[in-house]
């Protein structure tokens, strides 16, 4: 049997047994609580499971792997700048969310704003920043199938993305957050199983000595020892001093743009209480601690292993680096037959992986488009908790259907700017906000307002007009050129800005509800008030 | 309305509160330093990558350089403020929001 064939197999066997776990949940998910927050009755430990197959994208799996087999040690700073955001969501925001709002982000900062111009920033902000992460793991997944599958061709491309958008249609619509979050952590399990099957192989092909790997690897790299330190991608001696700033908003923007995604900040409503949601990100963390470690042994060991020419040849970006590794370390331990076996299983562990990322950004996204813009501003708070959950179900189905045709038109477009810039607006115009409307007495309508416009539109000019839009070999118009912005990412001025623009805004207007914030201070540290888990 | 206004006034009342403000202050003397210090430690981090790279490029043990010990270290730190903070809110935080909240639920029924 080909590896083609059985990669199929697998991943049908996954999706199988993904589609039965939804059809279970649709049959338990009655109430909005259940439909948003999967009834929130999830442990801490299933919740850190899913966090882990939330976040641990293909941008995490294939895209790290491949930074480092082709550019070594450059790869290992997303690893550690995704890990240490998670502190900044441990201590200052999980808990003191899980506490004071109920299903999305505007939740906690309509609590003591005008709600109508509050909601319709937040769901326009969680709207863009999940499109445009959707869109990358989309476009993931029509670059990975030609790989896996042998689909070359854009048509067959194409139809596998409506294929992905299809399924991750179906899990949402009918499984809602309970289906959706079973997804996740069935997907994370397969990914550490995969990812660490890999790694034991690799460190055993070198007697578990990883400076005997290392020292391969940068040998086979052609780079001799400066594969090994920083500097082989961002901020290079030719790109001067705009690549070292570049480096640093970079850096910025990843570990302050992990507390700010409307899809990682509505799984701290799954559980019943704060300290669930303590626990679920302490679980989240080590998960994805241990799994960024795995990517450093599978970078280096694909520069090894496979040798930078053929990952290159195989996907310029280098993020079929993995799978080919599998294939390299399954053939050298156990002939033709383990390669075919172990490539078609890191195959379908990676169609998996994009599933439930996929599904999880469309959750977020139509839970904010229904109980925010439809149910609070279209209705003022006037819909039925009936008609708000239909809203939720088609407008999944309208984000999928959207995400499935951008992601074809996008087909073969530079990634790696989709997902930088879904971090780099989160960061500048959700995270602000919420730690404002968490900490800052003050704070009011219009502060939280220009707080969330200012870092959103902010960071989308800047990169209009970056290097990676145009003006540039790699950018998106390689024609063109009306590029004036000198980085690749925003982060370092916009999301100052959006904490510059919240500060302005609120101290230009006298508005300021002072029972209203004794109320969320008390909420949010002692837990008074908040929602209860559903009974069944 | 009056509920409201009623409940409004309780959450003032426990704000002002000697137990609340205790609450408050073990919380923000814990976690803002802590941000603040794991922040800056990235950065360092993130700067050494950016413009000390002989530095980060010597070699300590076989192949293991400066800067994959460092990688590592902010791993190790990461774990270990995860685990404090655990710590930290179990024996400071929880056993105080736990009675103030048992309190505001007895006063708002």
């Amino acid at each position: 049997m080909s590896s083609h064939a059985l990669s199929a197999l697998l991943f049908l066997a996954f999706v199988a047994a993904t589609l039965g776990i939804t059809f279970w949940a649709s049959r338990q998910t009655k109430t909005a609580a259940d439909y948003y927050a999967g009834g929130r009755s999830f442990s801490g430990a299933q919740n850190g499971l899913a966090i882990g197959g939330d976040y641990m994208s293909a941008a995490s799996f294939l895209g790290i792997a491949g930074i480092i087999a082709l550019s070594g040690y450059d790869g290992f700073l997303y690893s550690i700048g995704f890990l240490v955001a998670w502190l900044v969501a441990l201590l200052l925001v999980a808990e003191l969310m899980r506490n004071s709002g109920k299903f999305t982000m505007a939740d906690v900062l309509a609590f003591r704003m005008s709600p109508r111009p509050v909601r319709t920033a937040a769901g326009v902000s969680t709207i863009t920043v999940s499109i445009f992460y959707l869109l990358a793991q989309m476009v993931g997944a029509g670059a990975l199938v030609g790989l896996l599958l042998g689909v070359t061709s854009p048509s067959g491309k194409a139809w596998t993305i409506v294929g992905v958008g299809a399924l991750m249609i179906v899990y949402v619509v009918f499984g809602g957050m309970k289906g959706t979050t079973w997804v996740q952590i069935v997907k994370a399990v397969l990914l550490m199983g995969g990812a660490a099957l890999i790694t034991v192989l690799v460190l055993a092909k070198y007697g578990f000595n990883l400076s005997a790997l290392l020292g391969e690897a940068a040998s086979q790299s052609g780079k001799a020892d400066s594969f090994l330190k920083p500097g082989g991608k961002y901020g290079t001696d030719a790109q001067g001093l705009a690549g070292k700033i570049d480096l640093i908003s970079l850096g910025l923007a990843l570990v302050l743009g992990t507390a700010g995604l409307p899809h990682i900040l509505i799984r701290f409503y799954t559980v019943p209480t704060a300290k669930d949601a303590r626990k679920s990100v302490l679980w989240g963390i080590g998960i994805i601690g241990s799994f960024y470690l795995l990517t450093l042994v599978l970078g280096f060991g694909a520069a090894a292993l496979v040798g930078s020419g053929k990952i290159a040849a195989a996907d310029k970006a280098g993020n079929t680096a993995a799978p080919l590794l599998a294939e390299a370390i399954g053939k050298s331990f156990l002939g033709d037959v383990g390669g075919t076996i172990l490539l078609a299983l890191i195959g379908a562990v990676a169609f998996a992986t994009i599933l439930a990322v996929v599904a999880g950004l469309t959750l977020a996204s139509s839970s904010s488009f229904a109980h925010d813009l439809y149910a609070h501003v279209f209705k003022r708070g006037k819909a039925t908790e009936r008609e708000e959950v239909l809203v939720a179900r088609v407008s999944a189905f309208v984000i999928g259907a959207v995400a499935i045709g951008l992601g074809i038109l996008a087909q073969g477009q530079n990634v790696a700017f989709l997902v930088a810039l879904a971090f780099a607006v989160a960061a500048s115009g959700n995270l602000p906000a919420i730690l404002y409307s968490l900490f800052w007495k003050r704070f009011n309508t219009a502060g939280a307002v220009s707080a969330i416009y200012g870092g959103l539109i902010s960071a989308l000019v800047l990169v209009i007009f970056s290097p990676v839009v145009s003006g540039s070999p790699t950018a998106l118009f390689k024609d063109a050129d009306f590029a004036w912005f000198p980085l690749s990412n925003p982060g370092i001025i916009s999301i100052p800005l959006g904490f510059l623009c919240g500060w302005l805004g609120t101290v230009m207007s006298k508005e300021f509800n002072e029972a209203k914030y004794a109320e969320i201070e008390v909420r949010s540290l002692t837990g008074v008030g908040a929602e209860k888990a559903a009974e069944h | 309305m009056t509920t409201q206004e009623h409940d409004a006034s309780v959450y003032e009342q426990v704000q002002e509160s000697s137990e609340f403000q205790d609450l408050k202050r073990r919380f923000r003397r814990w976690t803002f330093p802590m941000t603040a210090a794991f922040l800056s430690w990235y950065l360092l981090y993130v700067v050494l990558s950016g413009w000390a790279r002989d530095f980060m490029a010597i070699k300590l043990f076989g192949n293991i350089n400066v800067a994959l010990l460092l990688g590592l270290l902010q791993f190790v730190s990461t774990f270990w403020i995860a685990w404090a903070y655990a710590k930290h809110a179990e024996k400071k935080l929880d056993p105080i929001a736990d009675k103030l909240r048992h309190e505001v639920e007895e006063r708002t029924r």
